[in-house]
């Protein structure tokens, strides 16, 4: 067999291994400051980014949950307030008129009965005034009988006076 | 489905097309200096060359799947785009002689990557660069005529060896090949020179790394700009990748520490899936960057060194004085096998990787081969093998495709765990439980 060439693979030359320990270190370094650090740090600042924002969701459908039951609440509560407010009201209402009533009631009699004093006091006045004509007509029919018949008739006098007294009484 | 079979068809022709022009790039093994070339040879000018510098004929072996397969999976000191060598800068130290640094196009390399010109002592043999150690042989730029390359086996330590020689007015003057750093142990060695040239590989991985430094930094700007919004684009593309290896690898394997050793994994992860990647690039010159051991070995290295120098006390302790195991067994295996474990998981991962890469390539070049192996220059045999060949060529393909994503992530799945292991304290045992299930 005649070839010039060796299967020289397997014998690894000096100066390639001197290329290839430069240029890969070269790379090595490069790429890592250059390259792979930056996406290492990219990479992961996207992960925890993303992390984030997952949880933030989750917070804040936690949070739209608690807000809804909460409204929720508040709306039962406020429900229930107004039903509150309108028995209440209700009540008030009854009671003003109840009040009303009464108080138009106790007026009614007030006034009544200020009214029959009036009436009683007009009578009274009317009847002493009425006593007093009758008084007065009396000692002038008196006079006028006395006039004639009693010319020295004590017994008649007596008689007029306690005619007089009886109209007092009543 | 009519619309498949019409694309498919069209993918055929146009690979049986570019098969039938290219037909001797794939021989490029096959062409020893002086070749006596068959009826298929459409370069008569080449047998000339090797007659004048009369170093005698050389019989012709033919085509050689192997050789052009090896020839492929190489590293190059030109860059080839078929029959197109780009000519690519040649830093070269030889003790004793110094730097010398010129454009590997002064070579004047033809179509296989051999060079017809030498430069101070350097040729460039099978789009790699070779030394002449003679002194006698002439400084500076020589020309040395076409095919002036042929092969010799000689003794060397009581084994056979070929090498290369350079024919040069008619006399043969021995090449060597640059260092290697594999301690002999792959037929390599440290040779009276080393090669710091900017190769086909050393110009891919700067390639890829404009690349992907372009893709990360515009990806790095569109997290800056658009910050805290859904990513698009290029961003969207890299996103589902960089969390991948983010979630899947780092934090189940490292641990609460991940995020000091992502980096390091997303810098291996990518260039080494770029890489892959790019060398699956057809009629792109094909280089095999992660299937070469000096790449691989690179990587294994800095994460041996990135496990180990970040080993805390747990790790030590289990690694030298395992808690809860009978001093005798400790003393006996289990300290030797833990420690030898230090050097043996890199050592996997470097292996791992060059072989399952090389292999794609050596698979798909022997697939593209048997055209010329079974057609043998003659249009019936060649159009038959091409649609089998074309066929298990694009099933291969797609299954490189497949490896290039599952070998870079292996590759960073097992440095995640090595630096696991490392820095796991001595409470974090369901660490291990957990990557165990992955």
């Amino acid at each position: 067999m005649l070839f010039l060439i060796e299967f020289n693979v397997i014998q690894p030359p000096v100066g390639l291994i001197f290329w290839s320990t430069v240029i890969f270190v070269i790379f090595w370094l490069l790429m890592s400051k250059m390259a792979f650090k930056p996406i290492i740090a990219a990479l992961k600042k996207r992960e925890s980014d993303i992390q984030g924002s997952l949880d933030e969701a989750k917070r804040v459908r936690q949070e739209m949950q608690n807000l809804k039951a909460e409204n929720e609440a508040l709306l039962v509560q406020a429900r229930e307030e107004r039903a509150q407010i309108l028995k209440e009201a209700k009540e008030a209402g009854n009671r003003i008129v109840e009040e009303a009533k009464t108080r138009a009631k106790e007026d009614a009699q007030k006034i009544v009965a200020s009214a029959k004093e009036q009436i009683e006091h007009q009578k009274m006045a009317a009847i002493t005034d009425l006593k007093n004509q009758v008084g007065a007509i009396s000692l002038e029919i008196a006079e006028k009988v006395i006039r004639k018949e009693l010319r020295g008739n004590a017994e008649q006098e007596s008689f007029v006076n306690g005619l007089v007294k009886e109209i007092k009484l009543n | 489905m009519r619309r498949y079979i019409l694309s498919f068809i069209c993918v055929f022709c146009l690979a049986a097309f570019a098969f039938s022009q290219d037909q001797h790039a794939p021989q490029s093994g096959g062409h020893p200096a002086g070749e006596q070339h068959g009826a298929a040879d459409h370069q008569p000018a080449h047998g000339e060359g090797s007659h004048d510098a009369g170093c005698g004929p050389i019989e012709d072996h033919g085509f050689d799947p192997g050789a052009t397969a090896f020839h492929h999976v190489s590293d190059q000191n030109v860059y080839n785009i078929g029959p197109i060598q780009l000519p690519l800068p040649c830093i070269l130290y030889a003790p004793g002689h110094g730097f010398t640094t010129f454009s590997s196009g002064r070579f004047h390399p033809d179509s296989h990557g051999n060079g017809h010109a030498a430069i101070d002592g350097y040729v460039l043999v099978e789009g790699l660069v070779r030394r002449i150690e003679d002194p006698s042989f002439p400084k500076g730029e020589v020309e040395v005529g076409h095919h002036p390359y042929l092969k010799k086996e000689v003794q060397e330590n009581g084994k056979e060896k070929e090498i290369p020689y350079v024919c040069y007015n008619s006399q043969l003057y021995p090449t060597v090949g640059h260092s290697t750093a594999d301690f002999g142990m792959f037929g390599g060695g440290i040779t009276s020179f080393y090669d710091f040239s900017m190769t086909k590989n050393v110009v891919t991985m700067l390639i890829v790394f404009l690349f992907l430094a372009f893709v990360f930094s515009s990806v790095a700007k569109a997290y800056a700009k658009r910050d805290g919004m859904a990513p698009t684009g290029l961003q969207g593309f890299i996103e589902p990748i960089f969390l991948f290896i983010q979630d899947e690898v780092a934090k189940p394997f490292i641990g609460a520490k991940w995020e000091k050793y992502l980096p390091f994994l997303m810098s291996i992860f990518f260039f080494i899936l770029g890489l892959n990647l790019f060398g699956q690039i057809p009629f792109f010159g094909g280089s095999n960057v992660t299937g070469n051991l000096a790449f691989t070995g690179v990587m294994a290295i800095l994460t041996f060194l990135v496990v180990n120098l970040s080993g805390n006390k747990h790790y030590w302790e289990h690694v030298l004085w395992m808690p809860g195991v009978p001093s005798v067994l400790k003393v006996l295996i289990l300290t030797p096998v833990e420690f030898l474990g230090i050097f043996i998981k890199p050592f996997t991962l470097m292996l791992r990787l060059c072989a399952n890469i090389t292999a794609g390539h050596i698979v798909i070049t022997i697939f593209i081969s048997l055209i010329f192996i079974f057609g043998k220059g003659q249009w019936g045999p060649s159009l038959g093998t091409s649609i089998g060949s074309t066929v298990l060529t694009m099933f291969m393909m797609a299954i490189e495709l497949l490896v290039a994503f599952i070998q870079a992530f292996v590759f960073t799945l097992l440095t995640a765990s090595y630096i696991g292991s490392a820095v796991e304290d001595g409470h974090g045992h369901d660490h291990e439980e957990a990557g165990a299930h992955h």
